[in-house]
């Protein structure tokens, strides 16, 4: 196997017993654990009170708009990566290019802010 | 089946490559666990001391076995799962939070050689390697990959409760740290502009002397971006608001008991050894001593422990100061928060990665320096204006509205 392969498996080892470990302690708890259900300890807890409608209530349209904006970022992060492991190599050319992209993305921010999208009320 | 057949190859039973990555496996791993055990200890005597409290002092010499004792009583207590949750989503997040904490230790060079350009290289039982579990041509990509993994464990925790307060948590939290992972991410491609490569180990190797360590290197502004972005990404005041006590109870953990609740903690606290970890491999040369104008390496006389000893002092020191911020820092608001994110830290670290590249380039085409100085600042200048208009519109628009603030 190559190299390159076996520094991943390496991290797949590690995740193995990361998994074997967690497992481990939640099997040693279920064994020594008390266990007697009743139908009050298993409501969702509200503060004491009994639970009001349902557990999975809406919450604000605005955190999704902020996962949205951040695919902008995060794909841009794609290309800058590379990039800038090989600034040297594309000198000038290279350095224009990213100017260019990186203004696009900017208008893209601005223009999220004009629109109040960046508002947190 | 090419690939069960060289799979089966790798391992060979007691061959010694295989022998050494297994006692690599579990030092990293042993060290790992009593590591955050005694983060656990330090942060809450670090606290105790800093609020004119005794802290933990009763189990084991200075309390030093406080979290073995938390931790064994956590074994004993009731695990329940609410009736409206999504049980297996909520038996799986603590696994997606706990592996991820771990997994990073193994792309971080935890010792060996740097001097004089070596590349970190050690001799064990005969055999030339590294004192890295992997080192992934594409490290610090699959830094942040594991780190985007972290966060579906608290978001899926939160989701699959059923509860409100959880779900409150987790909407938070989702939205906190992929703002913040932005940020993360541009403040990171400087440190990948100057070194030039994407793997851990390499980026140790370039920092070899004190000029060279990236914070200096890059200029300090994105050391301190991404220190404050980490700091966002661990859910750690002052950006606890994922588990902010006196508003959410306990967050998008609120449901969970037990040692379900531990894998959680757990991974948390992990997780700051781990971002103390990066932020030093990344900024602070690593392994490397601190060595200022030529002076030798002051730990020479520990020999090939030396390298470790450094990255473990170097780490002492962040885990100090993510103490220190939890015990002096005010939690920030939801919408300062997302303001200090959006608008300041990721145009910031945007500007400064495109005026980072501009004098690079300018350096190795042989331009006039001031000349691109000039430039680099009246295009930051001109990007900061336009910022600025973007906020005067949205601020003039708010009032058109009556918003309140």
């Amino acid at each position: 196997m190559s190299d390159f392969l076996r520094d991943y498996l390496n991290v797949v080892w590690f995740a193995a017993i990361a998994l074997v470990l967690a497992s481990l302690l939640l099997g040693i708890s279920a064994i020594i654990r008390p266990n007697k259900p009743s139908a009050e300890k298993n409501i969702a807890y509200e503060s004491g009170v009994n639970p009001v409608g349902d557990g999975w209530s809406q919450s604000q349209v605005r955190y999704y708009i902020f996962a949205l904006l951040f695919v902008v970022f995060d794909v841009e992060a794609v290309f800058i990566f590379p990039w800038a492991t090989r600034l040297e190599t594309y000198g000038t050319f290279g350095l224009v290019e990213m100017g260019i992209f990186v203004f696009v993305l900017l208008l893209g921010l601005v223009y999220a802010w004009r629109k109040g999208v960046l508002r947190w009320v | 089946m090419f690939a069960v057949d060289s799979l089966l190859d790798h391992i060979k039973l007691f061959s010694i490559p295989t022998l050494i990555v297994i006692i690599k496996v579990l030092v990293v791993f042993v060290v790992g666990l009593v590591g955050t055990m005694l983060m656990v200890w330090f942060e809450r005597k670090v606290i105790a001391f800093m609020q004119n409290r005794i802290g933990p002092n009763k189990a084991g010499p200075k309390g030093l076995l406080q979290t073995l004792a938390d931790g064994t009583k956590l074994f004993f207590k009731e695990d329940l799962i609410p009736d409206k949750s999504d049980r297996f989503v909520f038996k799986l997040a603590p696994y997606l939070a706990f592996v991820p904490a771990f997994l990073v230790w193994a792309i971080i060079p935890l010792g060996g050689d740097f001097s004089n350009g070596k590349n970190g290289d050690v001799k064990i039982l005969g055999h030339v390697t590294k004192l890295q579990l992997a080192d992934p041509p594409v490290g610090v990509l699959l830094l942040l990959a594991l780190s985007s993994i972290a966060i579906y464990g608290i978001m899926l925790a939160g989701w699959s409760s059923g509860s409100k307060y959880p779900l409150l948590g987790s909407v938070r939290a989702s939205a906190q740290m992929i703002s913040y992972e932005a940020a993360l991410g541009l403040s990171l491609a400087t440190v990948i502009l100057v070194t030039g490569t994407l793997s851990t180990n390499g980026i140790v190797a370039s920092q070899f002397t004190f000029s060279r360590w990236s914070v200096i290197a890059t200029g300090v502004l994105p050391f301190a971006i991404f220190l404050i972005a980490a700091t966002a990404e661990l859910n750690r005041p002052p950006f606890d608001l994922v588990e902010a006590e006196q508003e959410l109870v306990g967050g998008f953990n609120t449901e969970y008991s037990s040692i379900r609740f531990a894998l959680f903690f757990l991974a948390e606290f992990m997780n700051t050894i781990t971002m103390s970890g990066v932020i030093v491999t990344l900024f602070f040369g690593g392994p490397q001593p601190l060595r200022i104008a030529g002076h030798a390496n002051v730990l020479q006389f520990l020999g090939p422990v030396s390298g470790t000893v450094w990255l473990l002092l170097k780490v002492l020191v962040f885990l100090y100061v993510y103490v220190w911020f939890r015990a002096t820092l005010p939690r920030l608001r939801y919408d300062q928060l997302m303001n200090l994110g959006w608008k300041l830290m990721i145009p910031l670290a945007l500007g400064w990665f495109m005026l980072l590249a501009f004098f690079r380039v300018g350096q190795d085409s042989g331009w006039n320096t001031w000349v691109i100085g000039v430039a680099g600042i009246a295009v930051m200048a001109l990007c900061a204006g336009l910022l600025q208009l973007a906020s005067k519109v949205s601020a003039r628009n708010r009032e058109r509205e009556g918003a309140m603030f």
